[in-house]
């Protein structure tokens, strides 16, 4: 889960990392009215992506005037895909130096890894990829923890003279802030030194572990959620994991891998998947809302069912999305493909009951729901 | 890891409704199970063997090798750290959706206690014909037909239908090693392929891969000093950028992870990739053919 900056800043705060007074608007007159208050400020698109400057999103101005027109033109904005509805505005402190600071979940060493680099305000690749000297890193045993005296010795030889000391205090704060808020990643970009020898973080990304959001309830009220379309909150809301992609041969399979590798075949059949909507785990005897879910999108125009039971038993999957489907009474053209676990019932209640055996492989099921909706056209 | 029928397994959270049934069908598949852990049940009988009422007893009492959690994610930790604090050898952790600090937490703890960890978020390990650890429908012979195929997979019902297609090729599996879906996981399919090429009884491997992570390119490198043919389907190339698909670890972020990276890293290291998982039973073949 994803925290917008105004949100993820409180959390350094609170730890004692500085950061500049700032307020959150939502319309022109509020910016301005911050600005009156606050004087010299920067007006910041509030939206979950970095890539903000580069796309206009950021505005340094000094009068309520200028923050007025500054908002006006980023509120609405879309970023990265992402809409604009806030901008935050922000004290402008006077920069002497930038630095980067993040903690984050680490897979190749499978624990936490800290990282400070002295050529801030840049994409942290970027400066990787060119000056790879500027970086620190530092891998952490969990169970010990990370502290000032460890950042100290992770920071020796990079010459930051008498700021050394607070730059490990910040360090330290922010691996607490990422321990109690069960961060994915938690970065501070630019981390300044102001011109009155001040630490303070410009600007923060903070992601949540998203399970972990089960024992942060409140914590996760201030972040953004994931942008789904309709048909996706509608699934999600089911607990079902459903995708909708741009297609037109929907796809209900069991187990993540295999759904995934359902669009695959059909999309290297060259069909074009609807969605991706896994039916397996804990919601293998959700068929009915799962069929319901693929046929509410008015571009399907047939559909591949793809079962190979492991865990999930492909019988009561089957038996399930029978139920659906004399429920729903579809009239688009269905492909089915079933083997695993329960298959040879499956099998024969498909007989029995609509008269139908499954296709030998799930290449040739995918392959007849392509050229099905190929035949389909335009219409359903 | 491969998991003997030798090994003695115990079963973390025997006595739920999951424990249970997936206890049942490992002992009718012949994996040696010596007991059970439920906090609150130490003493009783369950599936025909003792229930301890932690792993730490199980070990003074019975004594076990491996042990396979059936455990909900926000317990798991402190069930594996019993476990490991025990001695196990090594844990098969089926359970999606822990928090990522808690798995680097236990995963620390089992490197410095030399447990190797299966998982979170598989479906468990299958050595066909002998015994399995997990919820794999190991007793399916159209499925998990012993022969001499190894497969790793990140996905348990893929990897199903990977054993399938080898099977209906006229092939058989040696070794079935479910990694897990999570970004974070104990056994990488790195440390799974060095297993299977050290297998006496594996003479060809299949990784089933997945877009996200860099784990296909850090296994191509050793893939590329491997004798025995690899072959490998990766999912996930028609998935959109910036999603996760159904896996926690199944995410493309900006260029990282994708379907290319690990389809190249892959051809370059000698492996067949093929675009199909129908395709891989024909491509193991032509590889032990040499």
């Amino acid at each position: 889960m994803n925290f917008e900056e105004h949100a993820a800043k409180p959390l350094l705060k609170a730890a004692g990392i500085a950061v500049p007074d700032s307020r959150l608007a939502r319309t022109p007159d509020e910016a301005a009215a911050a600005q009156e208050a606050l004087g010299a400020v920067v007006v910041k698109a509030q939206v979950p992506t970095g890539k903000r400057g580069k796309a206009g999103g950021i505005r340094k101005v000094d009068t309520a005037a200028e923050t007025r027109a500054a908002a006006e033109a980023i509120l609405g904005m879309t970023i990265d895909g992402h809409r604009v509805n806030s901008v935050l505005i922000e004290q402008r402190a006077a920069i002497a130096r930038e630095f980067y600071a993040a903690v984050m979940n680490d897979p190749a060493s499978k624990g936490p890894l800290v990282m400070f680099s002295t050529l801030g305000g840049m994409d942290i690749e970027e400066v990787a990829a060119s000056d790879a000297k500027a970086i620190r890193r530092a891998e952490v045993d969990i169970r010990r923890g990370f502290d000032a005296k460890a950042a100290r010795a992770m920071l020796k030889g990079l010459g930051l003279g008498d700021k050394d000391t607070q730059v490990a205090d910040v360090l330290a704060k922010l691996y607490k802030v990422y321990r109690d808020d069960d961060a994915e990643l938690i970065e501070i970009n630019p981390l300044v030194i102001t011109g009155d020898g001040r630490l303070v973080a410009l600007d923060c990304k903070f992601v949540m572990d998203d399970s972990a959001v089960k024992r942060h309830v409140e914590l996760a009220k201030q972040g953004t959620p994931e942008k789904l379309t309709g048909l996706e909150a509608r699934a999600r809301a089911l607990g079902l994991r459903y995708i909708e992609l741009d297609g037109d041969v929907g796809v209900l399979a069991n187990g993540a891998g295999l759904t995934m590798t359902t669009m695959d075949v059909v999309r290297h059949l060259r069909g074009r998947p609807a969605n991706f909507l896994e039916i397996g785990g804990e919601a293998y005897t959700q068929a009915k809302p799962a069929l319901d879910l693929v046929l509410a999108n008015p571009n399907v125009r047939s559909l591949v069912i793809n079962f190979c039971g492991a865990f999930a038993r492909t019988d009561v999957m089957t038996e399930g999305v029978l139920a659906a489907l004399e429920e729903l009474k579809p009239t688009l053209p269905i492909h089915w493909s079933v083997h695993g676990t329960g298959d040879v019932e499956a099998r024969a209640m498909l007989k029995l009951r609509i008269g139908v055996v499954p296709f030998a492989t799930m290449d040739q099921a995918c392959a007849a729901a392509v050229e099905s909706a190929r035949k389909a056209g335009g219409r359903r | 890891m491969i998991v003997r029928g030798s090994d003695r397994v115990l079963i973390q959270g025997i006595t739920g409704k999951q424990g249970t049934f997936w206890t049942e069908r490992m002992q009718d598949y012949g994996t040696n199970v010596v007991g059970g852990v439920s906090p609150n049940k130490g003493g009783a009988v369950h599936c025909g063997v003792p229930v301890y009422a932690s792993a730490g007893d199980a070990m003074k009492e019975g004594g076990f090798d491996v042990s396979v959690l059936f455990i909900p994610p926000l317990a798991i930790k402190d069930a594996a750290l019993d476990a490991i604090a025990a001695g196990a050898r090594g844990l098969v952790v089926l359970t999606e959706h822990i928090p990522v600090h808690d798995v680097m937490w236990f995963l620390a703890a089992a490197r410095d206690n030399d447990c190797k960890v299966l998982g979170p978020n598989t479906a468990g390990a299958v050595t066909a014909g002998e015994c399995f650890c997990g919820f794999m429908p190991a007793f399916n012979d159209t499925i998990f037909k012993p022969g001499r195929v190894g497969v790793i997979s990140r996905s348990g019902s893929l990897g199903t239908l990977i054993c399938l297609n080898l099977v209906q090729a006229g092939l058989g599996i040696s070794v079935f090693i479910g990694i897990g879906g999570d970004p974070i996981i104990g056994t990488t399919t790195r440390d799974a392929l060095e297993a299977l090429d050290a297998d006496a009884g594996t003479d060809a491997v299949v990784i089933v891969g997945e877009i996200g992570g860099a784990m296909e390119e850090a296994a191509a490198e050793y893939a590329a000093g491997m004798k025995k043919p690899i072959a490998a389907f990766i999912a996930g190339g028609a998935a959109p950028k910036g999603r996760r698909m159904g896996h926690a670890g199944a995410i493309v972020m900006g260029d990282k992870g994708t379907y290319d990276s690990k389809a190249r890293a892959l051809m370059a290291a000698g492996a067949t990739v093929v675009e199909t998982p129908s395709a891989i039973g024909a491509a193991i073949a032509a590889g032990l053919k040499g």
